[in-house]
């Protein structure tokens, strides 16, 4: 066996599904409102997620910042408002020559959250909820479910197409892996791993998914400063290497301010502030919600 | 030779070698010992045990089907025994009255079974747990009650004689019955074995125990929980169906008391003491629960001397150690015969080390 050049290794895959250039409008939740009977957890909210950007949502517990997320993904139904995913068309996916008609927008608020997935939004829990009999490689190959063929006459025979398929997708599960440090772990059950290594392995499952849009909610929850920076530094490096868009949500003030590029503010189902981390940290506003009103 | 026994490791260069079932010599040894052994049992035990084994064999590939919806995707079902019915009665009907052959009357016992429980899997949709344990029990008395009172099903007599086997010109003879049952039954049950074991390779079998772990975040990742838990019930019970009428042929008499309730709880059983969420497990759990009260009646006729009392409240006897074992595993094993044979294959790997 002589090989002509020696074989080097780099990510074969981006782990971004969205085609849209930085900048353009991503997600779109306008006049949203959920109502849980008489309580009202979202109220009109509005909020836009450009494509390529770390996007934050801060507010005191309670202000709906979960709800939220829940709504983009299809776990709640929203009462009122729209939830548009905007994405490249099938046609011109070159980014020469695009022009706006090839621009489409999908309504998220009246899917189930399988088909919100299947678009390519992906998310976390904030009490993870990963599939704790399986292995780490199980869990972040189920990331991989939207990607793969379910014939389940297919995967009775095994030989032939099943097996390729596993083959391939493991390839990408194990630049994810790779990615998020992952390796040690990649046998053991989930069930049985320390919660910040629990918490890595959800981003990875979410990560193998491809997606457009990827939704943390609290990803640094219940970590020492240490494990935040990590934390902090894996979806950094996400973000620069894949361009992926996350939206945030996250009480650790430093951290959001550090490394987000938009920030939203809830505080009783409603926004009380968008913009830059230094124009929301400004913003009266914000600064009575967080610190109470100055008598 | 020594290689046979030991190995150091498991080194894998590519995923295709780590996706093999059987990688190493000592594992690739034990499966050739385990094959001629199989094959050598006719030969050495006679009719009695025989019948045992056939009867085990079929029970492995009920109980492969209802581990895989109730061990692997968390759905659990008192509906086995009704599901046996409906694999029995249709390749018994479609065979002895319709004169289908019998390959194809098999076929169309797994379809039709997996069809009807992909409809009584329907309340699977909206129940969980307990509540799921009781629909799928009213699915079980509804299919024994349609069994009972539908006519056209028995002709009236109550049953359904089933000629025996034939299958692509081959016969059954009376004189190696249950010797040529057994090597019949060895081949598909290691087919079925094989099948279930792919499905929980691929992305199908991972959906299904993701919908078990965690049924919010499997949604949020894609699956389609209606599909995945349908898809289940009618995998599962196309193996209920195949092992329903395997009984039908075997035993060449199909009536409504072999499906009571009674055998929907013996196959929870089943997989209980085999392992939740196994396949090997199950036919562990199918043996030895098929042979439990054989070994009980001996040992009360061993210890019928000592203690008379044991063979004279036999059937008490059994039921005592039948719910005793049930207890005992779930206390001391709750992953079953499979986890404990999986230590001990550990220990061995590591031997004389303890790690």
């Amino acid at each position: 066996m002589e090989e002509k050049h020696v074989r080097t290794r780099a990510y074969q895959h981006s782990l971004s599904g969205s085609t849209l250039p930085p900048g353009e409008t991503l997600l779109q939740v306008s006049d949203l409102s959920l109502r849980f009977g008489g309580v009202k957890a979202l109220t009109d909210v509005n909020l836009t997620v450009e494509s390529g950007t770390i996007h934050s949502i801060i507010g005191p517990n309670g202000a709906g910042k979960s709800s939220l997320l829940n709504c983009v993904s299809g776990l709640y139904k929203a009462t009122a408002g729209q939830i548009m995913l905007h994405r490249q068309g099938k046609q011109g996916k070159s980014t020469e020559n695009r022009r706006p008609a090839d621009l489409e927008a999908k309504d998220l608020s009246r899917l189930p959250p399988h088909r919100v997935a299947r678009l390519g939004v992906a998310r976390s829990f904030q009490n993870i909820e990963l599939f704790d009999q399986l292995s780490v490689l199980d869990n972040i190959m189920l990331g991989r479910h939207i990607h793969t063929k379910k014939d389940p006459f297919m995967a009775m025979l095994w030989f032939g197409p099943a097996k390729r398929q596993e083959i391939r997708q493991r390839e990408l599960v194990e630049e994810v892996i790779h990615l998020l440090k992952l390796q040690e772990y990649r046998n053991q059950p989930v069930g049985a791993l320390a919660y910040g290594i629990q918490k890595r392995v959800e981003l990875g499952r979410a990560l193998a998914m491809q997606p457009a849009l990827l939704l943390l909610d609290e990803p640094m929850a219940g970590m020492n400063v240490e494990e935040k920076e990590d934390m902090a530094r894996y979806i950094l490096d996400i973000h620069e290497l894949a361009g992926l868009t996350v939206v945030l949500i996250e009480h650790d003030m430093s951290v959001v301010m550090d490394i987000s590029n938009r920030v939203t503010v809830l505080d009783f189902g409603k926004v009380i502030g968008d913009g830059t981390p230094t124009e929301v940290m400004e913003n009266p506003k914000v600064i009575e919600a967080y610190l109470g009103a100055g008598e | 030779m020594v290689m046979a026994a030991v190995q150091t490791g498991r080194y894998h260069r590519s995923y295709k070698s780590e996706l093999r079932l059987w990688n190493t010599t000592p594992q690739i040894t034990r499966m050739i010992i385990l094959a001629i052994v199989l094959v050598l049992i006719p030969l050495v035990f006679d009719n009695y045990w025989m019948a045992l084994f056939n009867t085990a064999l079929i029970a492995s590939i009920g109980a492969i089907g209802l581990n895989i919806l109730v061990g692997f995707t968390g759905q659990i079902s008192l509906g086995q025994g009704g599901f046996l019915a409906v694999g029995a009665f249709t390749s018994a009907i479609l065979t002895d009255r319709m004169g289908v052959p019998v390959f194809f009357s098999i076929l169309g016992a797994v379809l039709l079974t997996a069809a009807v429980g992909m409809i009584f899997g329907l309340p699977a949709l909206r129940l969980k747990g307990l509540y799921l344990a009781i629909a799928t029990l009213a699915s079980q008395m509804v299919i024994i009650f349609i069994v009972r009172r539908w006519e056209f099903l028995t002709e009236g007599q109550g049953f359904v004689d089933v000629m025996r086997l034939e299958v692509f010109g081959f016969s059954i003879t009376r004189a190696n019955f249950e010797q040529q049952w057994y090597m019949i039954l060895l081949v598909i049950t290691i087919i079925a074995a094989f099948i279930a074991t792919n499905i929980f390779r691929t992305g199908v079998g991972r959906s299904f125990m993701a919908v078990r772990d965690q049924d919010i975040a499997a949604s949020a990742i894609g699956v389609n929980l209606t599909r995945a838990k349908i898809t289940a019930f009618g995998v599962s019970n196309g193996f209920v169906g195949l092992a329903g009428a395997l009984m039908a042929h075997y035993t060449e008499i199909v009536s409504w008391e072999r499906f009571t309730l009674d055998i929907s709880i013996q196959y929870l059983a089943m997989i209980i003491v085999g392992g939740l969420g196994s396949v090997a497990g199950s036919i562990y759990g199918a043996t030895f629960i098929t042979l439990l009260p054989v070994l009980t009646r001996m040992a009360a006729d061993e210890l019928g001397g000592v203690a008379p009392a044991l063979r004279q409240q036999l059937p008490a006897f059994e039921h005592a150690i039948f719910g005793l074992t049930i207890i005992v595993f779930l206390i001391f094993e709750p992953k079953g015969l499979n986890r404990i044979w999986e230590r001990i294959k550990e220990y061995f790997r590591y031997w004389p080390f303890r790690y």
